[in-house]
């Protein structure tokens, strides 16, 4: 028996082929006979298409095939759909524009697709493109959110009058209103979670082939979950058979949730690849992906938080304009809805919440489910506004958490969820401990001796992960189940494949996961191996978001291991001539209880391969079982950042001098890979509150559509961390597992703004909190003293 | 018109008739099929496409393969030994889980073996600042920064 392998610091199996150049990312992915297209984009936020002339690329050199939104209506390809409807305040479905694959007549953000261009090579596919003629009558456009809905603002599509998708709200209004009725006082922040674009580091790419010999196609194409592309593209868009389509996810570069969705892109590769009777290759350029990938966040917030005079919460208000772009991208509805208002009690146990938010189409690229989703913009609501309620109560802001803080579980909060277990104490006294905060008045004055400000900021976030089940997700509009599978197959000599539904892009599912099927099977785990992202391997799957890898999908395979080891067990009591309810099995043992006769698990499964002493009027041959997995729940990891900024007065330059963050993950199988999950996500929210912006000009062109523009965050910007974690195991899922992969990016950025108002005296400052920013925020402030 | 390019890599004698155009990158990647040499941006911001060229680390997105003649290039296919051990900067990266997607790790290691050459013992803000012209979204560099400083003593020490 090995030793275990749940908790284990394993290097990760996939390591080696990363480190030696063996990847296969899609773009590294050539077909026989390839054909390369590109996309003629439009430069223009808002015009009607009056012609699209094609006469003199088609003459251009290794030119196969020029495609236009002419094509692919009179081809019948269906527009890209939405995922979840959402109902609004009225009953009334909300408004689902079409979403062309090629524009109809009309283009509405920059950078959406007019034409393809497929040929022989690359640089002939470009240069073709750069010869079609698209004559643009340009309409007034509106980018902002609050803009468009006011009156006389462009209209994005006919049918959605006043640029309105939904006005949706969750929560008892009478009681809310009752309660700040009351109250001895109202904490109110008015504020913007900026617009960030999710730039993985592989940039979106897709090769499609078809087979006239079997009338079937294979798309290699970079996602988060190729069934659910599949599903989309075939049901949906273009009215094909599933099993005609194999959808294949080789090592994908990242995702952050820019990789979930059906692209256009996708869809007509998909198609070309048909007409032309080649294989067809596209990859963005980083340009493309800025101006094409879907984008996250961008939420108008007002927030208030109503307490009695000791500063307990009694309600929340809050009121949000959710900008989804100029179209609805395959999650974008439930993103600022059914992800965000239902996270807004966080940790503590505010009686009545309220939260309205109204969706608008703007003339910009589509917005979904980035790093969080939802779940970051709510954390960014709670702890402003408690952080901020703290200095207006003149409370330690530690203090006015803990007086609010749920003890009690399960919990039932006013806004739908229901947490099963957690302790907020645990991981706020570790997070305030590691972070020293009692020495922060010494170090504060110290600063000051040097002209410089200091300050420290918390945030204690919960969310909501796993997203399930799927009887509730559907009562609420999802279009999909959000359940995962997994598939255990023992080979005879008892080595190991697992098939799971995941998809890993970073995550380490190939390490992980083989440790849980390692751990109870009593292998090492390069006796397991793990595959995923090909939907001509793997039975289903609803791929990877959320957080929801190892709690739904790595339920799904212990579903399966459970029924190898039900199977294993029958097995054994035939060979050692037992009762089957006297075999006791423990990590790779069958063993009679109470004797010292065993068979070992390698031995189970050659007898199930090779039946020659075997029950066969009880048992078929073989070991390998599959299990579908629908959560009863949510799982709500929690945590607490504890952060400590210098800032430099005259330059408005900031040093973040310390980062803690201490999570309650639940169960953890691998430390190492944990822990990178939490640096990942700290990364991306301390960009978003320090560097990123998405910013489009008036005219609605993208005036960060570059590396050089858009600042994610380099080596030299960010700190190292401090992470610890605290368990309190999920409570209805047989691992205890909850979801680390988003925290770092949910918790951060209020962390972040927290401690630098602390720092600078404000109420406010807008993200990115940049050097110019803080600079100019400073001024104003002695400009007013 | 094209025109006729020869260099090493990875050691290898070769050579190509290419259009003048095309990127150093686009020829490691498309003519040798050596993919461990990746394409993230258009911008030469990052990184993901280092190589060493004659020992310093370049960004194979940004010269074009004219530029390579008679050179003695290195891309990620040619750091471990023959027999697939691992260089001791690469197995610094898989000890300290210093990568995660994997797209941007051949860069960061042909940008780190570069940095160790001259740096054996740096302090992380060395390194941070050598990581200027690498972007990585997963890792939030930390255990990236850790990797380099591990692997330049390893290398340091091998010597």
């Amino acid at each position: 028996m090995n030793a275990p392998l749940i908790g284990a610091r394993l290097q990760r199996k996939e390591d080696y082929r990363f480190l030696t150049g063996g990847g296969q990312y899609t773009d590294d992915v050539t077909l026989p006979n390839q054909t390369y297209a590109a996309f003629v984009r439009s430069p223009h936020a808002h015009a009607k298409i009056k012609k699209v002339g094609i006469d003199k690329a088609r003459k251009a050199p290794g030119v196969l095939g020029i495609y236009t939104g002419d094509d692919v209506a009179a081809a019948k390809l269906g527009g890209l759909p939405c995922g979840w409807l959402i109902t609004d305040v009225n009953g009334q479905p909300m408004k689902e524009p079409p979403y062309p694959v090629l524009a109809q007549g009309k283009v509405r953000f920059c950078g959406e697709r007019v034409a393809m261009v497929v040929a022989e090579s690359l640089a002939q596919a470009r240069d073709a493109a750069d010869l079609v003629e698209v004559d643009y009558e340009p309409l007034p456009a509106v980018v902002d959110g609050r803009k468009a809905l006011e009156k006389g603002a462009p209209q994005v599509h006919d049918g959605a009058p006043g640029n309105t998708c939904y006005v949706w709200a969750i929560g008892d209004k009478n009681a809310v209103d009752a309660a700040f009725a009351k109250a001895a006082h109202v904490t109110r922040l008015d504020f913007i979670n900026n617009r960030l674009i999710p730039n993985a580091m592989e940039p979106r790419a897709v090769n499609g082939s078809y087979s006239r010999a079997d009338d079937s196609y294979t798309l290699y194409v970079a996602s988060q979950n190729p069934h659910v592309e599949r599903l989309l593209m075939t049901a949906f868009v273009m009215g094909l058979p599933e099993h005609k389509v194999r959808v294949v996810a080789p090592d994908v570069g990242g995702g952050f949730g820019s990789k979930i969705y059906l692209y256009a892109e996708d869809v007509m590769v998909t198609w070309a690849s048909k007409q032309i009777g080649r294989p067809v290759k596209w990859t963005a350029e980083r340009s493309e992906s800025y101006l094409s990938d879907a984008h996250g966040r961008d939420h108008n917030t007002i927030a208030e938080l109503a307490m009695d005079k000791d500063g307990n919460f009694l309600a929340m208000r809050v009121k949000t304009i959710a900008n989804v772009g100029a179209y609805l991208s395959t999650f974008a509805s439930c993103v600022p809805t059914i992800l965000y208002a239902t996270l807004l009690a966080g940790q503590y146990k505010t009686p009545v919440i309220h939260c309205e938010v109204t969706a608008v189409f703007t003339n910009t690229s589509p917005v979904d489910a980035y790093r969080g989703a939802g779940r970051p913009e709510a954390t960014y609501v709670v702890e402003r506004l408690v952080e901020t309620a703290a200095r207006d109560m003149k409370m330690d802001p530690a203090e006015i958490r803990r007086k609010n803080f749920i003890r009690s579980f399960p919990y039932q909060t006013p806004v739908a969820l229901l947490y099963d277990t957690g302790n907020y104490d645990a991981t706020l006294d570790a997070a305030m401990k590691m972070a020293d905060v009692a020495g922060f008045k010494k170090r504060k004055e110290d600063s000051q001796k040097r002209g410089k400000l200091r300050g420290l900021g918390y945030a204690c976030y919960i969310e909501a992960c796993g997203i399930a089940p799927s009887a509730v997700a559907g009562s609420l509009g999802a279009r999909a189940g959000l359940f995962e599978a997994g598939e255990i197959r023992v080979h005879p000599t008892g080595s190991v494949t697992v098939f799971t539904g995941s998809h890993s892009h970073g995550q380490g599912h190939e390490t992980t996961f083989a440790q849980v099927v390692a751990d109870r099977l009593g292998l090492s785990a390069d006796a397991v191996d793990v595959v995923h992202g090909d939907t001509s391997k793997i039975l289903f799957g609803m791929g990877t978001y959320g957080s929801r890898s190892i709690a739904v999908g790595g339920t799904a395979i212990v579903k399966a291991l459970d029924k190898v080891v039900a199977k294993g067990k029958k097995i054994a009591a035939h060979l050692l001539e037992a009762s089957e309810s006297d075999v006791e099995y423990d990590r790779g043992i069958f063993k009679v209880a109470g004797t010292d006769r065993q068979k070992t698990f390698a031995e189970v499964a050659f007898a199930a391969y090779v039946p020659h002493n075997y029950p066969h009027d009880k048992l078929e041959p073989g070991l390998n079982e599959n299990a579908f997995y629908d959560p009863t729940n949510f799982t709500f990891p929690a945590g607490s950042y504890v952060c400590e900024v210098e800032i430099d007065p005259e330059t408005g330059k900031l040093k973040i001098e310390r980062w803690v963050a201490v999570d309650d993950f639940g169960k953890i199988i691998n430390p190492m890979i944990v822990e990178g999950q939490v640096h990942g996500g700290l990364a991306q929210g301390i960009g978003q509150a320090l560097t990123e912006n998405c910013r489009y000009d008036e005219t609605g062109q993208l005036v960060t559509g570059s590396f050089m523009d858009y600042a994610i965050p380099r080596a030299d910007d960010l700190p190292s961390f401090e992470i610890d974690t605290r368990e309190t195991p999920c409570t209805h899922n047989p691992l205890g597992v909850k979801g680390c992969g988003e925290a770092g990016a949910i918790g951060s950025p209020a962390a972040l703004i927290n401690a630098i108002t602390d720092a600078l005296g404000v109420k406010d400052i807008p993200m990115p909190a940049t050097p110019q920013v803080v600079w100019q925020t400073l001024q104003q402030t002695r400009k007013a003293a | 018109m094209s025109v006729k390019v020869s260099m090493k890599i990875n050691g290898k004698p070769v050579s190509a008739d290419l259009e003048p155009r095309t990127l150093l990158v686009t020829y490691i990647r498309e003519n040798l099929r050596l993919t461990g040499t990746h394409v993230g941006c258009d911008t030469a911001q990052c990184g993901a496409c280092t190589v060493l060229m004659n020992g310093k680390a370049v960004k194979s997105c940004s010269i074009v393969a004219m530029q390579a003649e008679g050179a003695d290039i290195m891309t990620i296919e040619g750091v471990a030994k023959a027999d697939g051990t691992l260089h001791p900067m690469q197995a610094a990266f898989k000890e300290n889980h210093g990568l995660q997607c994997g797209f941007c790790t051949p860069g960061m290691v042909m940008n780190a073996l570069d940095f160790a050459k001259n740096n054996p013992n740096p302090t992380e803000q060395q390194v941070r600042e050598a990581l200027e012209g690498n972007l990585c979204r997963c890792t939030g560099y930390h255990n990236i920064v850790k990797s380099i400083m591990a692997g330049a003593k390893a290398m340091a020490a091998a010597k």
